[in-house]
C-alpha cells in the first residue's frame, strides 16, 4: 500500500481552488493531485495557509458555503454503488446524500461543532435517523452502540447530557461517533486532536486507529503536527502555499525527505528525548544557525520565589457557596536569575492560573510572592509598580494580546512610558532597539497589529515584555499558537535573549518537547499542585511521579517506527479541581529523590 | 530578515478605516442622508449669506402670504419670510441637537466606563440612576428639567442632554464589561498601565463605534424633543426662529396659512429622518456583529 494504489477510493486530480470574486480571486490550492486507497491513511501536512483544510472542504463541497470555488480539476470518489462520481461537479443535493454514507468529517473544534442546546444523544440520533431511516427508538439504541464504540464510559447515561457537560476529549469522541454513524468509507479528520491535551490526543488517535481497523475505512488526516503524522499515517502529502511539495510513504518522508521544506518541517519538530545527554538547554538547529548548549544561569538570590501560593475560586449558586475550585494549591517554587523553569501539565491543572496570580491578573488567596528580597504579596503602590516592571507576561494568543487600535510602536513604548524609563526621543530609539532585538525592522513601529503575521506579533509581544528590562518573563503557552517553523524561531529568540540579558523565564507549556529544549528545570502540575519538580534531565529522563510518566508517554514521537500501538487505549479522564467546601485537598511536602528533584508521594486526587 | 519568513500578505488586509468606508459606501440611503445633513449644516452656518431676508424682518405688505417667487415658503403673521426663518432656525435646532447629545454623551460615556470598569457599588448606583431616568418618558423628563431651571433655549439643551445620559452610559458600560476581559486590556494591566489610561486609551476606542452610531441617532431624537419643548412654549421664545416655536406660531393659522406649519414641520421631519438613517447606515458599517 506504499505506492499510489491502482483503484483509489478517492482520486483528486489537478485540483485548483480560489477564493473571492473572479476578478480579484486568490488561488489557495493549485493543481493538487492526491489519491487514497480503501482502508489507507493519508496525512495531509502543512502549516497555516498551506491549503490543507481548504482541500478537505473541497472534497466535502462545504467549500461552497465558505466562499470558495473549485476552478479546475476532478475529485473522483468511487461510491458504494460502483459509480465513480466527480465531486467537483455534483449538485449540492447529491452531495447531501453522499455526506454520511460515503464520507464524513471530524473538525478541529469539538467545543463549537456540537449544537450547545441539544443533548448529544439527540444530535447523533438525528444523523442516524436521516441516513439510515430508523425510527426514534432504534436510532437511540444505535446511538448508544456508537458511543460505546468510541469508548465513552457509561454511554447510556451520556446520551442525555448536553455538550457543555462533557470534556473536550469526550466531545471529540461524540463528533467521531457522529461521523461514524453512517459507516462512511472515507473519514476526513481536520486537525481533530489539535485542540486537545497530549494525553487526550493520544487517546483519540488510538481510538481513530482502532476504529479504522475495525471498519476498514480510509482516512484523510489533516494536521500540522509531524509527531501525529508519524503516529498514524501510511502515506504523507506535504503541502505549502497551496502546492504539493512532496508525497511518499511515511517512513520515506521521515527517513529521507527530498524537499527542503519537508526537511525544514522535520527539523523544526522537537523530538522528546533528543537532549537526554546534556543538562543545558539547546536552541533548535535552524538553517544557517549552529546552536550550542547555553549556560545562562547566574549567581544570586532567586528572582521569584513563591511560598505556598494558593488561588481558589468559589462556585456559588443563589449567593451560597456550594464548592470551590482549587486552581492553585500550595505551590512553592523559586526561579534563579537566568534560569528557565518550565511549568507543564494539562489544561485545567492550574499552570496558567499560577502565572496569572504572580502578576495579579488573578487574586490569590494565600501565600507569598517574593521578588528578590522583597515581598510583593501585599500590594502597596510601590510594590505593585515594582512587580509590574520586573515581571512581564507574554500571552498565548498573539492575535488578541495587542490592542488593535494602537500602533506596534506605541504598544512597545507603553511599558517604557508607564514606568518612566525614558523620555522624549529616547523612547522612540528604545523601541527601535527592541524591535531590532526581536529581529523585526524598525519601520514596524508605525504598523498596526492586523498588518502582522502571528509570528511577527508574538515577536512584538516579546519586545514589549523586554521593554521594561524585567528580571522575569512569564511566557504562558507563548509558542503554542504558532506554526512549527515559526515556533522554533521564537523559542530560539527567547533563548538568545536569555543569554544576552540574563532574563529568567517561567515557561508555561503543555508541549514537553519544546520544554525539553528550553528549560533548565521542569515542574509538573496536576490538580493545582506541583507533583514533581527538578532538573530537566532528571524529570524528563527519569520521571518519578506516575502522572509525569503518563504525560511523557502521551507525547507523539516523530518516528513512524516507534508508534505507540502497544500502549493500548487509556480512557481515564483528568478529574476536576472542583471540590466540596468541607473536602479540602491533601497537602504534603514533596519528597527529595535526587539532587534538586522532588516528587509528591501523597494522594493528590483522582488517579494519583 | 531571514527570521521572519512568514511575512504574510499584509498589503491585502484593509485598515479598520478603509474597511469601514468600503462597507459604508454601499449604504446609499445613509450616504444621501449624510449629504442632506451636510447641506443643512452648511446652510445654517452660511445663513447670513444665503437667507434671502433677515429672520425678524417684517414685510407688512405680505402678511400670511402663500409661497411665491419672492417668498419661496411664504410668510407668517408679521410678513417674515418663512424660508429665511427656517435657515436661521437651523442654527438653533442643529446646535441644540448637537450640543445636547455631546454633553449627554460625554457624561454618559464617562459614567459607563467608570461603572463598567470598577463594577460593585459604583456600578449598581449609576445603573439604578439610569433605570430611573429611562423609566421617565423622555419628554416628561425634559419638561421636568425645564420646569426646575426655567424656560429658555439653554435649559432645553440641559434637559435634552439629561435624557441622553443613560442611553450612552448603558451602551458604554456593556462594551466596557466585554472589553475589560480582552487579552490586550489584561496585557496592558499586567504592564502596570494606570486605570485612567486603561479606560480611555485601551477600552474607550473599542467602544467608540457604538457611541458614534448612537450619537447620530440621538441627534435626530434630540432635535425632535427640543422642537416639542419649544412648541409647548418651554424652549425658544418668540421671536426666535426655532422650528418648534415656528410650529407653535402657525398652530392658530392651520387652514388659513398652512405654510406656517408645513415648512417648519418638514424641516424637523427631514432633519430627524436624515440623522436616523445616517445612524442606521453607520451601525451596519461599524457593528461587527451585524456582518
Amino acid at each position: 500500500m506504499n505506492t499510489s494504489p491502482a483503484s483509489p477510493l478517492l482520486a483528486i486530480e489537478g485540483l485548483s481552488i480560489a477564493f473571492g470574486p473572479p476578478a480579484e480571486s486568490s488561488v489557495v490550492v493549485s493543481r493538487l493531485d492526491l489519491a487514497i486507497a480503501p482502508g489507507e491513511t493519508v496525512a495531509l501536512v502543512g502549516e497555516s495557509g498551506s491549503g490543507k483544510s481548504v482541500t478537505a472542504l473541497a472534497v466535502t463541497r462545504l467549500l461552497d458555503f465558505a466562499g470558495g470555488r473549485i476552478t479546475e480539476g476532478r475529485i473522483a470518489l468511487a461510491c458504494r454503488d460502483g459509480v465513480v462520481r466527480d465531486l467537483a461537479r455534483e449538485s449540492q443535493a447529491t452531495m447531501r446524500n453522499l455526506r454520511g454514507p460515503e464520507f464524513s468529517m471530524v473538525f478541529q473544534e469539538p467545543m463549537s461543532s456540537l449544537n450547545p442546546v441539544l443533548r448529544v444523544g439527540e444530535q447523533i440520533a438525528e444523523a442516524v435517523m436521516l441516513h439510515q431511516g430508523m425510527g426514534h427508538a432504534a436510532a437511540r439504541a444505535e446511538t448508544r452502540r456508537l458511543l460505546e464504540r468510541v469508548r465513552i464510559p457509561e454511554a447510556a447515561r451520556q446520551l442525555d447530557r448536553f455538550p457543555f457537560q462533557l470534556s473536550g476529549g469526550m466531545r471529540q469522541r461524540v463528533m467521531i461517533a457522529m461521523a461514524l454513524s453512517c459507516r462512511p468509507r472515507l473519514l476526513i479528520a481536520d486537525e481533530p486532536t489539535t485542540a486537545l491535551d497530549v494525553t487526550v490526543q493520544a487517546q483519540v488517535l488510538r481510538l481513530i486507529e482502532a476504529l479504522q481497523k475495525e471498519s476498514g475505512m480510509a482516512l484523510l488526516f489533516i494536521t500540522h503536527d509531524m509527531g501525529v503524522v508519524a503516529e498514524i499515517a501510511d502515506r504523507v502529502v506535504v503541502m505549502r502555499q497551496g502546492e504539493k511539495v512532496e508525497e511518499g510513504p511515511v517512513t520515506d518522508i521521515f527517513d529521507s525527505p527530498r524537499h527542503d521544506y519537508t526537511r525544514m518541517l522535520l527539523d523544526a519538530v522537537p523530538v522528546l528525548g533528543s537532549l537526554a545527554g546534556t543538562p543545558l538547554p539547546l536552541p533548535f538547529a535552524l538553517p544557517g544557525e549552529s546552536p550550542a548548549p547555553q549556560d545562562t544561569l547566574r549567581q544570586g538570590p532567586p528572582v521569584l520565589r513563591l511560598v505556598g501560593l494558593s488561588t481558589r475560586f468559589d462556585v456559588r449558586h443563589n449567593f451560597r457557596r456550594i464548592g470551590r475550585i482549587h486552581a492553585v494549591e500550595h505551590v512553592d517554587l523559586a526561579i534563579r536569575p537566568g534560569e528557565t523553569l518550565a511549568l507543564v501539565g494539562e489544561s485545567g491543572c492550574g499552570k496558567s492560573t499560577t502565572g496569572r496570580s504572580v502578576i495579579r491578573l488573578e487574586q490569590f488567596e494565600e501565600g507569598e510572592i517574593w521578588l528578590g528580597d522583597r515581598d510583593v504579596s501585599r500590594l502597596r503602590r510601590g510594590a505593585e509598580k515594582e512587580l509590574r516592571r520586573r515581571v512581564q507576561f507574554v500571552f498565548q494568543d498573539p492575535f488578541s494580546s495587542l490592542d488593535p487600535h494602537l500602533t506596534i510602536g506605541f504598544s512597545i513604548a507603553e511599558p517604557i512610558m508607564t514606568h518612566r524609563l525614558a523620555h522624549g526621543r529616547a523612547v522612540a530609539e528604545r523601541v527601535n532597539t527592541l524591535l531590532g532585538q526581536v529581529n523585526l525592522p524598525g519601520e514596524f513601529a508605525h504598523r498596526y497589529p492586523h498588518e502582522l503575521s502571528g509570528g511577527q506579533r508574538q515577536r512584538v509581544c516579546i519586545a514589549r515584555a523586554l521593554a521594561s528590562e524585567p528580571d522575569l518573563i512569564i511566557a504562558d503557552e507563548a509558542v503554542a499558537a504558532l506554526d512549527v517553523s515559526i515556533r522554533a524561531q521564537v523559542v530560539n529568540l527567547l533563548m538568545r535573549l536569555q543569554a544576552e540579558h540574563g532574563i529568567a523565564y517561567l515557561f508555561i507549556s503543555h508541549d514537553m518537547a519544546v520544554v525539553e529544549r528550553i528549560a533548565h528545570r521542569v515542574a509538573v502540575m496536576y490538580l493545582g499542585q506541583i507533583v514533581e519538580i527538578g532538573p530537566r534531565q532528571a524529570v524528563i529522563g527519569d520521571p518519578q511521579h506516575p502522572y509525569t510518566r503518563r504525560l511523557l508517554a502521551a507525547v507523539p514521537v516523530a518516528d513512524p517506527r516507534r508508534r505507540g500501538h502497544d500502549r493500548g487505549l487509556d480512557d481515564s479522564e483528568v478529574p476536576s479541581p472542583l471540590r466540596r467546601l468541607d473536602d479540602p485537598p491533601t497537602i504534603a511536602p514533596l519528597v527529595e529523590v535526587g539532587p534538586g528533584h522532588f516528587v509528591a508521594r501523597h494522594h493528590v486526587g483522582g488517579l494519583y | 530578515m531571514s527570521a521572519t519568513t512568514a511575512g504574510g500578505r499584509a498589503g491585502s488586509i484593509h485598515s479598520p478605516l478603509a474597511e469601514f468606508w468600503r462597507r459604508f459606501r454601499r449604504k446609499h440611503i445613509a450616504l444621501v442622508s449624510g449629504a442632506v445633513i451636510l447641506l443643512l449644516v452648511t446652510a445654517s452656518v452660511a445663513a447670513p449669506l444665503i437667507a434671502p431676508y433677515g429672520p425678524a424682518v417684517p414685510d407688512y405688505n405680505n402678511v400670511l402670504a402663500g409661497p411665491s417667487l419672492a417668498h419661496l415658503c411664504g410668510t407668517d403673521t408679521f410678513g417674515r419670510d418663512i424660508l429665511s426663518r427656517i435657515i436661521w432656525g437651523g442654527r438653533i435646532s442643529l446646535s441644540v441637537g448637537f450640543i445636547s447629545v455631546a454633553l449627554g454623551g460625554l457624561v454618559g460615556v464617562v459614567m459607563g466606563l467608570v461603572s463598567g470598569y470598577f463594577g460593585g457599588l459604583i456600578d449598581s448606583f449609576s445603573m439604578r440612576l439610569c433605570d430611573v431616568l429611562l423609566a421617565f418618558p423622555g419628554i416628561l423628563l425634559a419638561i421636568g428639567v425645564v420646569a426646575v431651571l426655567g424656560p429658555g433655549i439653554d435649559n432645553v439643551i440641559y434637559a435634552v442632554a439629561v435624557f441622553s445620559v443613560p442611553v450612552f452610559a448603558r451602551l458604554v458600560r456593556g462594551s466596557t464589561l466585554a472589553l475589560k476581559q480582552t487579552l490586550y486590556v489584561q496585557a496592558a494591566r499586567s504592564i502596570g498601565v494606570s486605570r485612567f489610561k486603561l479606560m480611555f486609551q485601551h477600552i474607550l476606542p473599542g467602544a467608540l463605534p457604538a457611541v458614534i452610531v448612537y450619537f447620530s441617532l440621538r441627534i435626530g431624537s434630540s432635535i425632535l424633543v427640543a422642537a416639542s419643548l419649544s412648541f409647548i412654549g418651554l424652549g425658544a421664545q418668540p421671536p426666535s426662529p426655532e422650528w418648534g416655536a415656528m410650529l407653535a406660531d402657525g398652530r392658530s393659522y392651520l387652514g388659513v396659512a398652512d405654510q406656517m406649519t408645513l415648512f417648519p414641520g418638514l424641516a424637523i421631519f427631514i432633519t430627524a429622518l436624515a440623522f436616523n438613517l445616517l445612524g442606521d447606515g453607520l451601525r451596519d458599517a461599524l457593528d461587527q456583529k451585524l456582518r
